[in-house]
């Protein structure tokens, strides 16, 4: 009986795990099954339905969807590019300079942990509105640039590298900007991945802001396209729906898939403090 | 030396706390400001109304229903997405056949956008054809239902929504603990007998306790920052039974063009965000044993 109760309990454990994914993965199969179906099966379930790519391509030509993919694919980059740039330049400051200020200076980034841009739509948009930049991806962008998160995490892993390795630079002439960028940048490429990881898929997945700022095609993210194209009440078959929905989270999906293992690990990374 | 230390160290800053400044800090006392002024329109610029502003949330129904629904909706999605997140780390952490397939499953959710997950969940929702209303009606023979349309119901199905889409965020977070735990303590605790609900009771679940505040402080942030799928799925509705604060605040600043008391509902979130937080890190604190 004892020797028989871990057997039980790793089973029921396994059985357990296996019916929550089910559980999870279910939406996202039913979306990919009525997607690659006729309309005529989008609420029957039959094994031996004839698949086709009809769906996405319906919905490919009903909007714009070449134009928001190319909007988002600038806005991820760019603002990535951005705080790569503007973080890693404050995270070094933050840990390897002393000047007055600093841990004043260093809540103040923390603080934008919790009071986050997409909070603030209100103020932003009268800021954009005097820049004169509404309906521009420049104005989806600004207000994420100079990320909190990403300082924080940078500063994290450039404290851990030794003071050792920075004065032997130093001794052989290194400039700090040299310093930064043979020895610092490179000793951080984990944190780098991780963090980009996070900010594509955060920012491929904004909706509130970008809906607020934009209103044309021309600067228009997936999302905010998405939802323009799902609340047209014009009789849109949900098979064409669904197939648009796949479309823009398909890429994230698909990277996801590729890698997996990072992705996972780098959420990891970015969650230890 | 001293002096080009601090003057690089401002130099380096300098940028990052330009935009920093700029869209966080400075807009959010702005906020403050502003609340206490009109609504500018056409040619008649804002105005200084004192606390009118103020005097108008105190006696707007819908803002205590939206409050209302914003706190039921943090209580619905936080313990539940904490919960289940736990529960999916404890077993994906585990020997289990096919864990990289159920870790998968987990998190593909927390990939997709949530307007995609919205659209998704439209789909199940739709009354009579909907995945829904087909489970329940082959199942118990239900009737047709309308779960976004009825006041009843509406918010709890923007909860499920909402912890399907959490809860694999929130287990890696918690993965990443577990696997940081040594394997000699609950090795240990085996030897002197322990039962598998013991250790978690007594050693993993407190070694967790700095990784719950992480969560949970993320968690009340979410959940008064998550309305994409409002959007979609009820638009507030049906009579504000499913709209929270954030989406109040669209609708008034962006729909009806109230910006100043748009601005005064920011401010009641902003200060609901820092007294959750502040609260939320002492009660936490002292119960946390760090190692």
């Amino acid at each position: 009986m004892t020797r028989f109760a871990p057997d039980i309990d790793r089973w029921l454990n396994t059985l357990g795990a296996w019916a929550l994914a089910v559980l999870w993965v279910l939406p996202l199969a039913y979306a990919v099954w009525t997607a690659v179906h006729p309309a005529a099966y989008e609420a029957r379930f039959d094994l031996f339905a004839p698949l086709t790519a009809d769906n996405f391509a319906k919905a490919w030509n009903a909007a714009p969807f070449s134009r928001y993919f190319l909007n988002t694919f600038i806005l991820v980059t760019g603002i990535l590019a951005c705080q790569l740039v503007l973080c890693t330049l404050a995270a070094f400051a933050f840990a390897r300079f002393r000047f007055p200020g600093r841990s004043a200076l260093f809540a103040l980034v923390l603080l934008q942990l919790l009071v986050m841009p997409d909070i603030l739509i209100v103020e932003n948009y009268r800021t954009m509105r005097q820049l004169g930049l509404v309906d521009t991806i420049t104005a989806i962008a600004l207000p994420y640039v100079a990320s909190g998160f990403a300082i924080f995490l940078l500063r994290q892993t450039f404290m851990t590298i030794p003071r050792e390795l920075d004065e032997a630079a130093r001794v052989e002439g290194s400039s700090y900007l040299g310093l930064l960028w043979r020895i610092y940048i490179p000793l951080a490429k984990p944190t780098y991945l991780a963090f980009g990881l996070v900010s594509v898929s955060h920012h491929w997945n904004n909706f509130l802001w970008p809906l607020i700022v934009t209103n044309s095609v021309n600067t228009r993210p997936v999302t905010v396209g998405l939802s323009v194209f799902s609340a047209v009440d014009s009789g849109i078959e949900w098979a064409t729906i669904n197939a648009a929905t796949l479309m823009t989270s398909g890429p994230l999906l698909i990277a996801f898939l590729l890698f997996q293992r990072q992705f996972v690990q780098s959420f990891m990374r970015a969650g230890i403090k | 030396m001293l002096r080009r230390e601090w003057i690089y160290g401002w130099l380096l800053l300098l940028p990052a706390l330009v935009f920093l400044f700029a869209f966080t800090h400075l807009p959010a006392i702005a906020t403050i400001w502003h609340s206490f002024h009109s609504t500018p329109r056409g040619r008649r610029p804002a105005r200084f109304i004192g606390l009118d502003n103020y005097e108008k949330l105190i006696g707007d129904p819908v803002f205590w229903k939206v409050l209302g629904n914003n706190a039921w909706f943090a209580l619905g999605t936080i313990p539940t997405s904490i919960g289940i997140a736990l529960l999916m780390a404890l077993w994906v952490n585990d020997r289990l056949a096919g864990r990289a397939a159920v870790r998968m499953a987990y998190f593909a959710p927390t990939v997709l956008p949530l307007i995609a997950v919205a659209n998704i969940w439209l789909f199940f929702y739709t009354p009579g054809f909907g995945l829904f209303d087909q489970i329940t009606a082959a199942l118990f023979g239900w009737p047709q239902s309308n779960l976004l349309g009825d006041h009843t119901t509406a918010l709890g199905a923007i909860i499920v929504v909402t912890i399907w889409k959490e809860a694999g965020f929130f287990m890696i977070f918690y993965l990443a603990a577990l696997q940081s735990i040594p394997v000699s303590l609950v090795e240990a605790a085996r030897v002197e007998g322990a039962g598998r609900w013991t250790i978690f009771r007594r050693i993993i679940f407190p070694l967790l306790m700095p990784t719950t505040l992480f969560v949970s402080v993320n968690a009340v942030i979410n959940s008064f920052r998550l309305v994409d799928h409002i959007f979609l799925l009820t638009g507030g509705g049906p009579d504000n039974a499913s709209s929270l604060l954030l989406f109040y605040i669209y609708e008034i600043a962006f729909k009806y063009w109230e910006t100043g008391y748009g601005a005064t509902l920011t401010v009641v979130l902003l200060a609901l965000l820092s007294a959750l937080a502040i609260g939320q890190f002492f009660l936490f604190d002292r119960r946390i044993h760090y190692k």
